[in-house]
């Protein structure tokens, strides 16, 4: 899968999920292992392949 | 008159019991995301539960389409259509149709112990192409597996085949909610090729090595799966089949969307079955928050994309206008539902949003 422009997403001070591009559409990650697609963007982030960056200001 | 005695041989292990097949929606009659699909190059499930893709951006590529190419007593198959050949296949290309199985609903084989028991693969396939081929089990790590070899005998010709594997005693085989085994048909390059099939080996490998079909060598070549079961035994039986409402259910475990059945997510469609909420809450950024609950709980918390109105994804609609009313993030999401909210930061109060969402929870 391709995967673009990950950055996290907070709440109340913390981080809550993801928000990605995969395969050209957003959508929203769940910090949860086991979940196809945060394993994916985990893997990339270890093989230095991609970075998050960090989530906007509530 | 009164049931005086029950025939013993109705309870005995050779008669045929239902909610024997451990593949869900191998008839391929579920398609909740679309029907024909013009690339591989990512996973894409022209049916639920059976993805096809191709790896190593191998140079092939094919339309992938729910059919009704069938053979007698089915209405629907996974259809494999190459629209760009391949006549070499690269040692590390791999063109695949992929079943994952969830390990809770395959503990019962005791995979990975001394009590491991064999399993009967069955399905129908019809290629123009004949001659040598296989399907693989495999396990989640990839280190496990077994090639399970077959023959196409006649060209567009729906075939049967049944194919028993003996229990891996050997090896790590989940039995959580992660993947408990993988059914690999297709064509895959040297890396992937073993001489040693029929049998367990420790390594990922998906192909025999004699000569086998190169299904993506030709524009001309058309591959048709459907009719999977993979039940416990050396026995093959009749193919299992379920009604369309409770394969959906089982495939809603993975996958759901809001739009009706046959409506591709992302479609502007009125904002038929879409939620809406009216919002009336502001806080100091007026930010409108409307919780989400899925159909099925999810077999893990899901990645969720959200449509508006007119199917703009990531896109909250304005109920009142219809029009895009912001960016959404999502700041729970779990089992049962998520929590999306506009992220717009302002002119969120008082008013309905509506929205329609696809939950992916695959494995």
């Amino acid at each position: 899968m391709v995967i673009e422009n990950a950055k996290y997403e907070e709440h109340l001070g913390e981080n809550c999920g993801i928000e990605v591009t995969i395969d050209g559409e957003i959508c929203h990650v769940p910090l949860e292992v086991g979940n196809r697609h945060y394993d994916e963007i985990m893997r990339q982030v270890e093989a230095g392949e991609l970075t998050i960056a960090p989530a906007e200001e509530e | 008159m009164a049931l005086s005695k029950i025939r013993s041989d109705s309870l005995e292990d050779t008669a045929i019991h239902g909610n024997r097949n451990l593949v869900i929606n191998g008839a391929m009659q579920v398609a909740q995301r679309g029907t024909s699909f013009s690339s591989i190059t990512a996973n894409v499930y022209p049916v639920d539960r059976f993805f096809v893709r191709d790896v190593n951006s191998a140079a092939g590529e094919a339309t992938v389409s729910q059919s009704t190419t069938t053979p007698d007593d089915f209405k629907n198959s996974l259809k494999i259509d190459v629209t760009t050949a391949d006549t070499s296949l690269v040692a590390a290309d791999q063109y695949k149709i992929e079943y994952r199985a969830e390990g809770q609903d395959v503990a019962h084989l005791n995979w990975g112990t001394s009590a491991a028991k064999a399993v009967t693969l069955s399905f129908w396939i019809r290629s123009n192409k004949t001659g040598n081929t296989q399907v693989a089990v495999l396990n989640s790590d990839n280190n496990r597996s077994y090639v399970a070899t077959f023959s196409i005998s006649a060209a567009d010709t729906w075939e049967r085949k049944e194919l028993t594997i003996d229990g891996d005693t050997s090896g790590t085989w989940l039995t959580t909610n992660g993947i408990g085994l993988r059914l690999r048909w297709g064509s895959f390059g040297s890396t992937y090729q073993t001489s040693s099939v029929n049998q367990w080996v420790g390594s990922q490998v998906m192909s025999r090595d004699d000569s086998p079909i190169n299904f993506f060598d030709s524009t001309d070549n058309e591959l048709y799966l459907t009719g999977v079961q993979l039940e416990v035994g050396e026995q093959a039986t009749p193919f299992e089949h379920r009604s369309f409402g409770d394969e959906l259910a089982r495939c809603q475990r993975y996958y759901e969307h809001t739009y009706p059945y046959g409506t591709a997510p992302g479609t502007a469609n009125g904002g038929i079955g879409a939620d809406h909420r009216y919002v009336g809450r502001e806080t100091a950024s007026n930010y409108g928050y409307y919780t989400a609950h899925y159909r099925v709980e999810k077999r893990a918390a899901a990645t969720v994309t959200v449509y508006s109105y007119v199917g703009t994804a990531n896109q909250i609609a304005n109920g009142d206008t219809g029009g895009d009313s912001g960016a959404v993030g999502v700041i729970q999401s779990g089992t049962t539902s998520f929590l999306p909210r506009n992220t717009s930061g302002s002119g969120v109060s008082a008013r309905a949003l509506m929205y329609h969402f696809k939950a992916d929870a695959e494995l």
